[in-house]
Order: structure tokens, then C-alpha cells, then sequence
């Protein structure tokens, strides 16, 4: 495991936030983290990314037990995390948002050159067919912008991959060029973590499912032991979609 | 500038060379400067002469040395108004300190450099901490310096103006340097010309080249964002409004040994002619997008305006309407320059 929780817990004043949950995150495996919106996902993964500190239980990388005190302590151990609204300058050119904050240098001077190579090289070594590097990322689509914010992490170096609701804004094609690129990273060894309310998102990619519901677990799965109807109705809750079938239904 | 990186992808060809040009934020201003140019030298033997080129170059490099300056800081989303009247403040003390206070030339100047500098701290600092838009913060810095000059300068000497500085210490060598002329082909040019050209190639060297450039852009483009990638959002915006406050030392400092003495009113107004240069160069007002190039070209589009008209004989007021004219045009222009450009999204 590089990445592990027990019992881990946290609160704000005096809202129980999350409350005892474990799970794991593996070399070259998807870990999913599903949950309605109050489940307490964006808690878990603001621990995980340093962003909180927990309060209660243990959080191990490498096996060894850490509290993580900021985002940058988080991606000094090769966590990183890619948000939502992604950090991304939508007139700046893609190789100029790649490589922004940690410039490469030649000198005195920006290594343009190199940049905008290295950028190419790794957008294509993800299979991100970005058809320009030198467009800007306002161009981009939705899912390809998710890609490149991807293909950044894993060039600088992250070894746990924190992915917010990547596919929740996303078409179903789009989703999937996403999905692809998750699997992708998976594939060249990074742990990764992805965070959505959709199960038809999660199973094909996923290894291990984690479900959150009202800040505490429903306990974590491997694939062999869940399938897709199980996680689907564990996660919409059958009751609740019944009871609002019945209170839909016409006179 | 063509995509080192990369195989040939076939969808490349739609991108061609004609949006790669008009993806360029100075093209506005390059075709701007062609038609003003052709329409004035159609109409003037002097403006089309050498020495009437160095006319009108004249007040474009000590203009564009500004708008290059009010340009970066643009592209990182701020503003200035303080520039022009620090012009006048920094020439104020130039004249004020050789003359009155017998400093040397050099003297004097240095300290100009360091208040200038302290105002554009001064700036950069309550604009990134309180985040007040900077509108506000230089509108007030802008009225604070506009009340020093005048009631200092009065205090001093009972009139509006300050004189002399030919008779002062050190004056020659610093005149040759900042406010000579340099022979060109037999016509002399200003020397301005060459720093103005030199600011924009360094400027220009920067934004494009350097990290502070990549940061100046992020800033511009999205602040939260360039912060959590690690770009230091506030260091950079103070840099920007202390270069721009340099460049008001140092034009305010040419104009002063140019004329040898500086009227307490001087500078009032030119910081909305800075930002209008720049707008006309390809800066977005929102920040995020520009060029140091198409500022100076902006410029260059005033020069001509400015002595153009005089060389047809008619009435300077017309510079006014001129100017107002070209704004409204060029960011039109820059407009439906950019949107064509993005298209390219299929």
C-alpha cells in the first residue's frame, strides 16, 4: 500500500465530517471513492491531499504512519491531486500550463524549447492526442483539459493520483476519453484515487470501491466481491429511489 | 513560431498560417500602424522624410517606453494610473534637488529612482494585500502625487514650474546619455528611440522567454489558479508595478533633461494614453493576454498621429477625436481577432 487510512475521522467543531473510515491505495490500482454529495468524499480527499489534517485514526504512506501538514508536503511524498476547476490558465498555451510554477530553466531563461517538447512527448505518452501544444487551454474540450491536468501530475512525478469528480461535468464521450486516461495512469504504476457519484463511472475502471454515505463507510470492496448492481443500488439507495418513484407517480 | 513538438497530425493543416498570424495579439496594431502610416505619407513629403520620421518617432519612444511597462502589468491584471504623474514627480525632484539643493545630476537622480520605486511598492504592495482593485489604489496614489507635485513645487519656489538644470553638475554627460541624439543615416534621432526600442526587446525577451513571463500571464490569466501551482502571485505584481513605476523614473527623467526644467502639472492624463496604447497593442483589459511589441506599436500609432497631423496643417484638437477613434477600432478588431482565432476548437 503507498497510501493508507484506518479509522480515520475528522470534525468541524461539532459536525462529525467523517467518521472511522479505512481504505487503501495500491501500486497500479484504481481505488474508487463513491458517494452522494454530504457523504464526505471532498473531506477524505482534502486529507489525503493535505489540505485538512485528521483528527481521528491513522494515515500511513509507504506503511509508515504521517500527517500530512499542507499540499505541498502531500506532493513532496508523490501524492498530487487534480481538482475540478483544475489550476489551469485558459488563454495560456498548453506546454506554458504544463510546465507552470516549475519552469524548466536554461540559464537565465525559460527553456521554451524543451518545454514545449517534453510537454508533446508527454501528452502523446498518456495517448492524449492534443492536436497543438501551442493552443490554448480554453480550446481544449472539457475531458482533454482533465487529460492534460492528468498527464501533469504524472510527469512531475506523482506516485498517488487524487482525482476529483473528474467525469461529473463531462458528456458520456468525453467521460470515457477520461476514463481511458485513469486507466492509463494505472497502467504506468501510479495508485490511483478517483472520486465520483457515478458507479457506471467507477466499475469498469475501478479495483477497490470505497462508499461513503453521510460521513462514515459502507464498507470497501474488491471487484471480485461487488458487482455492478450491488454498488449501483448501495449507492442510489433502492429505498429511497422507490419511495421517490411512488411519491412521483400521477394521481 | 511553429510546433516544435510533434509528428505531422493531419488536422494541423486547418490551423494554417493565416490564423497562426491572427492568433498574434499585435496584429491589430501592425495593421493599424500600416494604414495611419500610408495615409499620412500619401499626404506629406515631410512626414515621409527621414528627418520627419525622426519627428514622430520622437514622442512614440518616450510614450511606448511607458506603454510597454503599463503593458506586463496589464497582462497581469492590473493597473496603473499612478504612471503618468510619476513621470512628473521623478522629474520634479530631478530638477528640484541639482538646482536647489545643488546635488549632482547623477545625484539626483538616484534618488528620483528610489522614491519611484518606493510609490510602485507602495502600489504593488496594498493592491496584493488588501486585494483592492488596483483602479482604486493607483486613482489614489495618483491624486496623492498629483497634490505633492503641485503644492511642493509651490512651496519651493512660488510658481508652477521648476528650471535650470542646464547650469547644474553632472548635466552634459547625463543629457548625452538620456536626452541626446544620435546621427542615423545624416539625420539625427533622439536617443530615446534606441531605449525605447531596448525596453521593448527586453520586455519582450521576458514575456516570452523567462519564468516571470509565464508567471506574468498566469497572474494575469487566473490569480487562484497560478497560486496553486505554486506561482508567487504577489511577488510578481509587485515587480510589475515597480517596473512600471522605473519607467516612469526614467522617462520622467529624459523629458526633464530634454527641457531642463518640468512643469508641476506634468504627466496629468498620459496614464489612460499608456493603457490606451497597450489596448491597442493586443492587451485584454481583463488581463491575461498581450504584448509588448503591440504596445509599442501603439506607440508608434500615436507618433504618427500626433506630428502627422500637425504636418497637414490641421487643427491639433483632431488628436483627440483620432484617439478615441483608434481605441474604439482596435478593440473591435482585437475582438473579432480573437474569436476567429479560437475558432479552431472543432
Amino acid at each position: 500500500m503507498i497510501l493508507e487510512t484506518r479509522g480515520i475521522g475528522k470534525s468541524f467543531g461539532s459536525v462529525l465530517a467523517l467518521r472511522e473510515v479505512s481504505m487503501g491505495v495500491e501500486p497500479g490500482r484504481v481505488t474508487c471513492v463513491l458517494g452522494d454529495n454530504g457523504a464526505g468524499k471532498s473531506t477524505l480527499i482534502k486529507i489525503l491531499s493535505g489540505v485538512h489534517q485528521h483528527d481521528a485514526g491513522t494515515l500511513l504512506v509507504d506503511g509508515a504512519e504521517v500527517r500530512l501538514a499542507s499540499p505541498r508536503d502531500a506532493l513532496e511524498r508523490g501524492i498530487a491531486t487534480v481538482y475540478q476547476d483544475l489550476a489551469m490558465i485558459p488563454l495560456m498555451s498548453v506546454w506554458r500550463n504544463f510546465f507552470l510554477g516549475s519552469e524548466p530553466r536554461k540559464g537565465l531563461a525559460f527553456d521554451v524549447r524543451k518545454a514545449r517538447r517534453v510537454a508533446g512527448e508527454e501528452l502523446r505518452a498518456m495517448g492524449i492526442d492534443i492536436r497543438d501544444v501551442d493552443q490554448p487551454v480554453g480550446t481544449l474540450s472539457g475531458g482533454e483539459r482533465q487529460s492534460v491536468a492528468i498527464a501533469r501530475a504524472v510527469y512531475f512525478g506523482a506516485r498517488v493520483l487524487i482525482l476529483d469528480e473528474p467525469t461529473s461535468a463531462l458528456g458520456v464521450k468525453q467521460a470515457g476519453v477520461v476514463l481511458r486516461y485513469i486507466a492509463r495512469a494505472r497502467d504506468r504504476g501510479l495508485g490511483v484515487v478517483f472520486i465520483t457519484h457515478n458507479p457506471h463511472h467507477a466499475y469498469p475502471v475501478g479495483d477497490r470501491f470505497l462508499l461513503l454515505n453521510r460521513g462514515t463507510s459502507l464498507g470497501e470492496y474488491a471487484k471480485a466481491d461487488i458487482s455492478r448492481e450491488k454498488l449501483t443500488s448501495l449507492m442510489a439507495g433502492d429505498a429511497e429511489l422507490e419511495e421517490l418513484a411512488h411519491e412521483l407517480e400521477r394521481e | 513560431m511553429t510546433a516544435a513538438a510533434g509528428r505531422a497530425d493531419e488536422r494541423l493543416a486547418q490551423v494554417g498560417l493565416v490564423r497562426r498570424l491572427l492568433i498574434r495579439p499585435e496584429l491589430g496594431a501592425v495593421v493599424g500602424a500600416v494604414v495611419v502610416f500610408a495615409f499620412f505619407a500619401s499626404q506629406s513629403a515631410v512626414f515621409r522624410s527621414p528627418e520627419g520620421i525622426a519627428n514622430w518617432l520622437d514622442p512614440a519612444a518616450t510614450l511606448g517606453i511607458m506603454a510597454v511597462a503599463i503593458a506586463l502589468l496589464m497582462i497581469g491584471g492590473e493597473f496603473d494610473l499612478s504612471a503618468g504623474v510619476l513621470t512628473g514627480t521623478t522629474g520634479l525632484i530631478l530638477v528640484t534637488l541639482a538646482t536647489r539643493y545643488g546635488l549632482n545630476v547623477w545625484l539626483a537622480m538616484l534618488v528620483g529612482l528610489v522614491v519611484a520605486l518606493g510609490v510602485g511598492l507602495l502600489n504593488g504592495l496594498i493592491v496584493t494585500r488588501t486585494r483592492l482593485p488596483s483602479f482604486i489604489v493607483t486613482l489614489g496614489t495618483f491624486l496623492m502625487l498629483q497634490g505633492v507635485n503641485l503644492g511642493v513645487t509651490k512651496a519651493l519656489t512660488g510658481t508652477v514650474q521648476v528650471s535650470g538644470l542646464r547650469r547644474a553638475e553632472g548635466y552634459e554627460g547625463a543629457r548625452a546619455i538620456f536626452a541626446g541624439t544620435v546621427q542615423i543615416g545624416g539625420t539625427p534621432f533622439r536617443v530615446a528611440i534606441l531605449w525605447w526600442l531596448l525596453v521593448t526587446a527586453v520586455a519582450t525577451w521576458v514575456l516570452m522567454r523567462s519564468r516571470a513571463g509565464n508567471w506574468i500571464f498566469a497572474v494575469g490569466g487566473n490569480e487562484q489558479a497560478a497560486r496553486a501551482v505554486g506561482v508567487p502571485a504577489a511577488r510578481t505584481k509587485i515587480a510589475l508595478f515597480m517596473t512600471t513605476a522605473f519607467a516612469a523614473w526614467f522617462v520622467g527623467s529624459i523629458l526633464a533633461l530634454r527641457y531642463t526644467s518640468v512643469q508641476a502639472n506634468i504627466g496629468i492624463g498620459q496614464e489612460f494614453i499608456y493603457i490606451i496604447a497597450a489596448v491597442i497593442g493586443g492587451c485584454l483589459l481583463t488581463g491575461g493576454y498581450g504584448s509588448a511589441i503591440g504596445a509599442a506599436i501603439g506607440a508608434v500609432i500615436f507618433g504618427m498621429a500626433d506630428k502627422g497631423i500637425v504636418f497637414l496643417g490641421w487643427d491639433a484638437d483632431w488628436f483627440k477625436f483620432f484617439l478615441g477613434a483608434m481605441l474604439l477600432l482596435a478593440t473591435l478588431a482585437n475582438r473579432l481577432v480573437r474569436r476567429y482565432a479560437e475558432e479552431v476548437k472543432h
